[in-house]
């Protein structure tokens, strides 16, 4: 029954001589996300509003889990519309609107209207209190409440009339592309697509690096970064994943270096070689799935270390969540199943028993000189090897 | 150079097969069941297929069954064989080195209510026949024994075995899993006392998904799948025409030249059994000379992990298997292995190469090559 979409968008609205900017990319985003399911659909924005209309057949709940993925939008009205035909048509069309999505007719309603076409008969005041009659009179169940309805009824008289009642939430956050570019290191586990995530909520695109390390890592373990790239794609659009071959760079360091420092130095490795692609991609910032103390290597004193190699920003969404709630937004988003399966990925092999928890990074320098004959040429090797595949979307 | 060495875990089709699946797909599609000409096309391909699997077998052609492979094989001949003689007795019987698709269906019925025992094995994989004679009791009603171990190439005394339940108690019902000896071994089941034998397509260069059990006409099984009746009511579902006549094309190949093929395959074997045991630090598992399968080699590499050296072998385009996956999240260390009593460090450390009659000297010398010059490098690492 419905034909049209009314969508809500919250903290973009209140932007000022940019807001434009922040809608159209919104429309963008919506289109992307639409253009993935089957149907027609036209985006518009009309008089400070955004529309999605539908032109023929459309699968309801396919529609609205798009939408649900598209970020800066707050909620998601399925409106009916109907041409105006004056005010008897518009009350019919009204009940039966309220009679087909209120089974239970136990419910309080307030009928709130708008008149943005001025030479309609009636005024907003005079539509919504004969509205309420008519209703009244069809449902004697209903009851009007004007301070806490159960029910908001929006009656929008435009070019046609809008008739919505249900709000569906959408996921909130900012139309991704109003907020630059940032890489985000990305392994196989459960942390870094969350942080991924929760980054791109705020309007940025992402582009990923997963450090691959055959033959300690099958390329199901890539498959697996791969997937997880494709399913946070599915909120963040299309995401270009860079895949860097890290095996001579671990077994150099793995040879040369005190092995409970090892991972502590490939990590600072890691950084260097993501800000690397960061700045040759464009994009102004790192991303990790860090939360501290989760493990030695993201103890405070272990992202002291980590972060010195550092010159851009680095993004760290997760770093005051426990364990359970990355494990809760990775549920809700999809990629906990994936992030789950058990394949190695580079940061559990070579793991010392007992790495360090408070690198000092005088040793950790002193350490990383006995790199110095052969690391340049090997970090090289590995960023001239570099496989890139875009993941996830249909343009 | 690509080496295929895992042909335990599937094989490439013969062309010929390939030839008559695409036949009985796109042009002799008919089901078997229909009463026009096409249903009578189709079914004389179930016909001619069950002929040449009886005759390989040396059985009647009533006697085959056709399956969507080796595991529902050996589910169909343990429940339905355990169903149908339940008033006889409860006591069923196995080994420790079972496949899955036995060891499971035998723990679910243990869960039905029938007492499972398990047979342990000797230090190369070969069920203790003393033990057998021990846990033999009047009330026992069916004996589960694999043929060839699919992990380490150990080959059981299918007669002996057989003489020994069967002297105990005539009724019981032997099954033999034959998934990785069909195709490998001549296999005459009245004469050596099977009862029940399951094989699978796939192992032997027909298409996955197919696959036959033989049941002895004069033992009891009651069906498992039910449904339109074919096949006697024993396994209904519209047969899968291509697969099976494929099988029986494939059936027919693997058994033609038999002898030279096994005498290849176990040259084979020798030549990799003796190169792999010249280098220090492997260890070869299970039945290392004739006694074993002449297809399968299963090898220990003392300090590296099973899947780094897999994909280390994989880089150079060879391809096997690992004996146990042992990652750092979870170790699942194979039942067999264990029960063969393999060291704990080796335990991680097992690859399984297997071959068919299409692995040549050349790629077997080639994976030894790879594999010397792997080796220090890979043992740098641990």
């Amino acid at each position: 029954m419905f034909k049209a979409f009314l969508i809500k968008y919250g903290e973009i609205g209140i932007k000022g001589k940019n807001r434009h900017l922040f809608e159209d990319a919104l429309v963008r985003q919506i289109q992307l996300a639409l253009n993935q399911i089957d149907g027609e659909f036209i985006v518009r924005k009309e008089s400070g509003r955004i529309y999605v209309d539908i032109v023929g057949e459309y699968d309801y709940e396919e529609t609205i889990d798009a939408l649900q993925h598209v970020f800066g939008i707050v909620g998601i009205a399925p409106m009916v519309q109907v041409e105006d035909k004056g005010f008897e048509h518009l009350a019919e069309q009204v009940i039966s609107y309220m009679d087909a999505v209120y089974k239970d007719k136990h419910i309080t309603f307030k009928v709130h209207s708008v008149r943005g076409r001025k030479n309609y008969p009636l005024n907003s005041m005079e539509i919504s209190r004969d509205m309420g009659a008519r209703i009244l009179a069809a449902f004697p169940d209903m009851k009007v409440d004007v301070h806490n309805p159960q029910v908001n009824l929006h009656i929008e008289i435009r070019q046609k009339i809008n008739i919505f009642s249900k709000v569906i939430p959408g996921c909130g956050g900012m139309p991704v592309g109003t907020n630059g570019k940032a890489m985000l290191l990305l392994s196989g586990g459960i942390d870094s697509p969350v942080a991924g995530y929760m980054t791109a909520k705020r309007g940025v695109v992402l582009e990923a690096t997963y450090f691959h390390a055959p033959p300690y890592t099958s390329d199901r373990a890539k498959q697996k970064v791969v997937d997880l790239a494709s399913q946070v794609a599915k909120y963040a659009g299309p995401i270009k994943l860079h895949i860097v071959n890290f095996t001579a760079i671990q077994l150099y360091i793995y040879e040369k270096c005190p092995h409970e420092e090892l991972t502590i130095i490939m990590r600072r490795y890691m950084m260097k070689i993501a800000q690397t692609l960061a700045e040759a991609n464009g994009a102004l910032a790192l991303i990790t799935g860090e939360s501290i103390g989760q493990v030695a290597s993201q103890t405070i004193h272990s992202l002291c270390a980590t972060n010195e190699v550092c010159t851009m920003p680095v993004f760290r969404p997760l770093i005051s969540f426990d364990k359970q709630d990355i494990v809760d937004i990775a549920l809700k988003i999809g990629t906990y199943e994936t992030s789950i399966q058990p394949f190695e990925d580079c940061c559990t092999i070579f793991v010392a028993k007992h790495p360090v928890t408070k690198p000092n990074l005088k040793i950790i320098h002193r350490s990383e000189e006995k790199l110095a004959e052969q690391i340049e040429e090997l970090v090289k090797q590995a960023l001239n090897t570099v496989e890139t595949i875009v993941c996830g979307g249909i343009e | 150079m690509e080496v295929y060495l895992d042909n335990s875990a599937t094989t490439q089709v013969f062309d010929s097969v390939k030839d008559v699946v695409i036949k009985t797909m796109a042009e002799e599609y008919g089901n078997p069941s229909a009463m026009h000409r096409k249903g009578i096309i189709a079914e004389r391909y179930i016909k001619e297929a069950k002929e040449v699997l009886a005759k390989s077998l040396k059985v009647e052609s009533k006697e085959i069954f056709f399956t969507s492979g080796g595991t529902e094989s050996n589910n169909m001949a343990l429940i339905g064989a355990a169903m149908a003689n339940r008033r006889s007795g409860s006591r069923i019987i196995t080994t420790e080195i079972e496949h899955p698709s036995v060891k499971n269906t035998m723990k679910y019925l243990e869960e039905q209510g029938f007492e499972l025992i398990i047979l342990p094995v000797d230090k190369v994989g070969k069920v203790r026949l003393e033990v057998l004679e021990e846990v033999m009791t009047p009330d026992t009603i069916l004996v589960s024994v694999m043929y060839v171990n699919n992990e380490i190439g150990s080959v059981q005394p299918i007669e002996e075995i057989s003489s020994i339940i069967h002297t105990k108690n005539p009724k019981v019902a032997f099954h033999v899993d034959g998934v990785q000896a069909f195709g490998k071994y001549k296999i005459y089941p009245k004469r050596m006392g099977i009862d029940l034998f399951s094989a699978s397509g796939h192992k032997i260069h027909a298409p996955k998904g197919v696959g036959f059990l033989y049941k002895n006409a004069a033992v009891k099984v009651k069906p498992v799948v039910f449904g339109g009746g074919q096949q006697d009511g024993m396994r209904s579902g519209t047969l899968n025409v291509p697969g099976i006549a494929g099988l029986a094309c494939a059936t027919a190949e693997v058994y033609s030249d038999f002898s030279q093929k096994q005498e290849r395959l176990y040259q084979l074997k020798e030549k990799l059994v003796q190169g792999l045991g010249a280098i220090e630090g492997v260890r070869i598992n299970g039945m290392t000379g004739r006694e074993g399968a002449p297809h399968i080699v299963s090898a220990g590499f003392l300090g590296i992990r099973s899947e780094v050296l897999l994909h280390a072998l994989e880089d150079k385009g060879i391809y096997v298997s690992a004996g146990s996956a042992c990652s750092a999240h979870k170790a699942s260390v194979s039942p067999t292995l264990k029960a063969i009593g393999v060291e704990k460090e080796y335990l991680g450390s097992v690859i399984r190469f297997s071959f068919s009659e299409f692995t040549t000297e050349k790629e077997i010398q080639y994976t030894l090559e790879v594999i010397r010059e792997l080796l220090p490098m890979l043992g740098k690492y641990v």
